[in-house]
């Protein structure tokens, strides 16, 4: 039990979290701070509190996610939190109208808190105007996912003790990636550095301004690196259009232990999943439990997704009443 | 026979640099004098007088790009309410793209854009009509039957022609007709993205239009001009780059001609910022150095013609998601505002901006208006050059109201308009 028997402190300015942008450093690491304690509490046998009881929490999906979608259900269940979880097909046509259509539909239901995941870039910042609740973003197009970054960053601290001065390598589609701006964003907000190592043509236009050290090449660009996090490459993107073939493309950028070995010698490996086996990531290095942080990120994930939810819900008008 | 004269008028014609107090006469509809000394007592105690008390009296505007929902979307804008949002906005002559439901590709349909705006609209219209059947791309229109019919010049507007042996063959065919040729420079396949390609669209996970999408497109176009001689006009330019192409082809002597959309002269991707889709516009607003650069592009006169690029889209296809909502917006209303805010701010002569939307698109279509001079129609504005306003979206005309200048504070706008000596617009 956290802070139920405490008065509530506004230890999260923000009425919403829909990116990592315009978070400061301390609201970053208020949220981590809390987060530890969930993670203490997630491994007891009894792991609920009673944070959001009352409270009604919608994960509303635009686009299927199976682990992002059970780790905040598991998360506002552990809060104790009423969670319904909507699944929305994206084969609509008029995907525009249903989204706002939808929002309005749910937020006369009195939600307190809507988690939302959507393809399109900026799509759960148009909803946020349209509820009177607060919504965390769980990915938007290739914009942002906040939450992932958040999970990262208490995967790194919990490892290596600290963030700042560290080396982080984010590889693989930059591009298309909502992951790596948002790991981009925090890192650099807690003072790492961080280089993207990727073909040109999975590298977004000004990437170099991103406050980013930029490699074409793993072999020289993992060198020094404490963090190896690797991106999630879609399939189709890898048959000519953006790469000429996954032979190619594991050939220079997938992670194996050769090219590992020019990281530090104890280096950690990263992956948002859900991997492509022997396309991004060898799966031996996948499944190392002296390298691969890539578990230990999946409990991350519930125990700041709680921290998340418990900041917000800290913030909503009638906290008194609870 | 019925007379009016314009009395105390500072009488303004762009295309001669002519600029005088003085009084100008019309009869029946035509510009019969114009000077400092005419005298009022010359004329029939019945004319009827309308004091100008000192505004400035140009020719009326003509906009040469202009979409509508008639006929197939009327619930975004009909020729009617596009014609009553030009006449507040000093425009009196609307030249319609053929992007309707039907495609204007047809003798009839040219007929029909021309018989509709003669019973419905209050300012003059003309259709340019399709350069291909159903803006395909693939087969040229009856170029010679169509401009006998009254196109005055053929486009696919808002899509590209990409086929380099149809362009090659349409130009060819089109200059034995001295046909005008208007083309959206944006390669088709370079082109799929949302906003300005940059480092902004990029932090905003949003997918790129590089400024060579229209740089290719305007070189192919002008090489292909090189072998077949004719006319050529790109319907709006959006960058940097492009104006020096443009500028460096001129030299060259070929008969290349260009558009600006206000927009662009006034906005840049910023304004994108939180995924605002009222700022969406093909081609995309792009850097402020490119902002400027059209700016003096228009000023040296390397940018001919200044368009509203007028595309009215209904809330339903713009409260999306970025990359979900259409793309267009509404400038009527705002085309003559935003053209002196440059006036204003010292960045454009009055008599290049006016010109740009007078006389340049008059001489570029063969129209005959767009200047102050004996013999032609008496289709004027009155323009306020100094009031201060601020624009309130609701209170335009059009149906579809997706504006990106809202709120945004302007200096001077058409206080009346006539078209054919009859006023079709006045201030209250």
């Amino acid at each position: 039990m956290t802070s139920t028997d405490q008065q509530p402190q506004p230890l999260f300015p923000h009425r919403h979290l829909l990116g990592i942008e315009g978070l400061s450093q301390s609201d970053i690491v208020a949220l981590l701070d809390l987060a530890d304690s969930y993670v203490t509490q997630n491994r007891q046998v009894d792991k609920k509190s009673a944070v959001l009881r009352g409270r009604t929490q919608i994960n509303l999906f635009f686009e299927a996610s199976t682990r992002t979608q059970s780790s905040f259900e598991l998360a506002g269940k552990r809060l104790g939190a009423d969670v319904m979880n909507m699944s929305v097909s994206s084969s609509s046509v008029k995907k525009g109208e249903t989204l706002i259509d939808t929002a309005v539909t749910l937020n006369a239901m009195h939600p307190d808190l809507i988690i939302i995941r959507h393809q399109d870039s900026g799509a759960v910042e148009l909803l946020a105007q349209k509820v009177g609740c607060s919504v965390i973003n769980a990915g938007d197009g290739s914009h942002e996912h906040p939450t992932q970054a958040l999970l990262d960053a208490l995967t790194i601290r919990r490892r290596k003790g600290r963030i700042e001065g560290l080396l982080v390598a984010i590889c693989g589609d930059v591009l298309h990636s909502r992951v790596a701006r948002s790991n981009i964003l925090l890192l650099n907000a807690l003072g790492a550095r961080v280089r993207v190592i990727a073909p040109p043509t999975l590298l977004p236009v000004g990437i170099e301004r991103f406050g980013v050290e930029v490699s074409h090449d793993m072999m020289t660009g993992l060198e020094g690196c404490d963090i190896v996090m690797m991106l999630r490459l879609q399939l189709e993107r890898m048959t000519g259009s953006y790469a000429p073939s996954q032979r190619e493309y594991f050939h220079y950028y997938g992670l194996d232990y050769a090219k590992l070995a020019a990281a530090k010698p104890d280096a950690l490996v990263m992956h948002p999943g859900p991997m492509n086996r022997g396309v991004e990531i060898d799966s031996t290095v996948a499944d190392d439990i002296n390298r691969s942080l890539i578990r230990e990120q999946v409990e991350m994930g519930v125990a700041v997704r709680m921290a998340v939810l418990d900041a917000l819900s800290r913030n909503l008008p009638n906290e008194a009443a609870s | 026979m019925s007379a009016a004269i314009f009395k105390n008028a500072r009488l303004f014609d762009p295309a001669s640099g002519y600029d005088a107090e003085g009084c100008l006469v019309t009869r029946d509809g035509i510009i019969e004098a114009i000077g400092p000394e005419i005298n009022e007592k010359d004329f029939p105690e019945d004319a009827e007088i309308i004091d100008c008390k000192g505004q400035l009296l140009c020719p009326g505007l003509i906009d040469m790009r202009v979409f509508t929902g008639e006929p197939g979307t009327e619930h975004r804008e009909t020729l009617a309410t596009a014609s009553h949002a030009a006449a507040a906005g000093g425009v009196t002559t609307l030249i319609v793209m053929p992007n309707t439901d039907p495609v204007i590709d047809e003798v009839a349909l040219v007929d029909y854009i021309e018989r509709r705006a003669r019973d419905t609209a209050i300012v003059n219209v003309h259709p340019m009509a399709a350069l291909t059947k159903n803006l395909d791309g693939e087969e040229m229109t009856e170029i010679g039957l169509l401009s006998e019919a009254g196109a005055v010049a053929f486009t696919d507007g808002t899509k590209s022609v990409a086929n380099s042996l149809l362009m090659r063959r349409a130009m060819s065919y089109a200059a034995h007709f001295d046909a005008l040729i208007v083309q959206h420079a944006e390669d088709p396949t370079l082109s799929r993205g949302m906003m300005n390609e940059s480092e902004l669209a990029s932090r905003l996970g949003l997918a790129g239009i590089p400024a060579v999408a229209e740089t290719i497109m305007i070189e192919r176009d002008l090489s292909l001009l090189e072998l077949t001689g004719g006319r050529y006009h790109v319907s709006q330019i959006s960058c940097a780059a492009s104006v020096e192409i443009i500028a460096r082809a001129k030299k060259k002597g070929l008969k290349v001609t260009c558009g600006v959309s206000a927009a662009h002269l006034q906005l840049n991707e910023n304004d994108v910022g939180p995924y605002r889709t009222f700022f969406k516009l093909s081609p995309p607003l792009r850097r402020e150095e490119d902002r400027r650069a059209l700016v003096a592009g228009l000023a040296d006169g390397t940018i001919d013609v200044i368009v509203s690029g007028h595309d009215p889209q209904d809330p339903e296809v713009k409260r999306r998601p970025f990359a979900e909502a259409t793309f267009g917006a509404i400038g009527l209303e705002t085309l003559l505002p935003v053209a002196l805010s440059l006036y204003h701010s010292g960045d454009v002569p009055l008599e290049r901006l006016l010109s740009a939307l007078t006389s340049a698109p008059a001489d570029l279509l063969g129209l005959k208006t767009g200047r102050l001079a004996p013999g032609l129609p008496a289709d004027l504005v009155l323009i306020n050059l100094g009031s201060p306003w601020v624009l309130d979206a609701t209170e335009l005309k059009s149906i579809s109201k997706n504006t990106p200048f809202e709120d945004r504070r302007f200096q001077g706008r058409a206080s009346q308009t006539f078209v054919g000596g009859k006023s079709v617009f006045t201030r209250a």
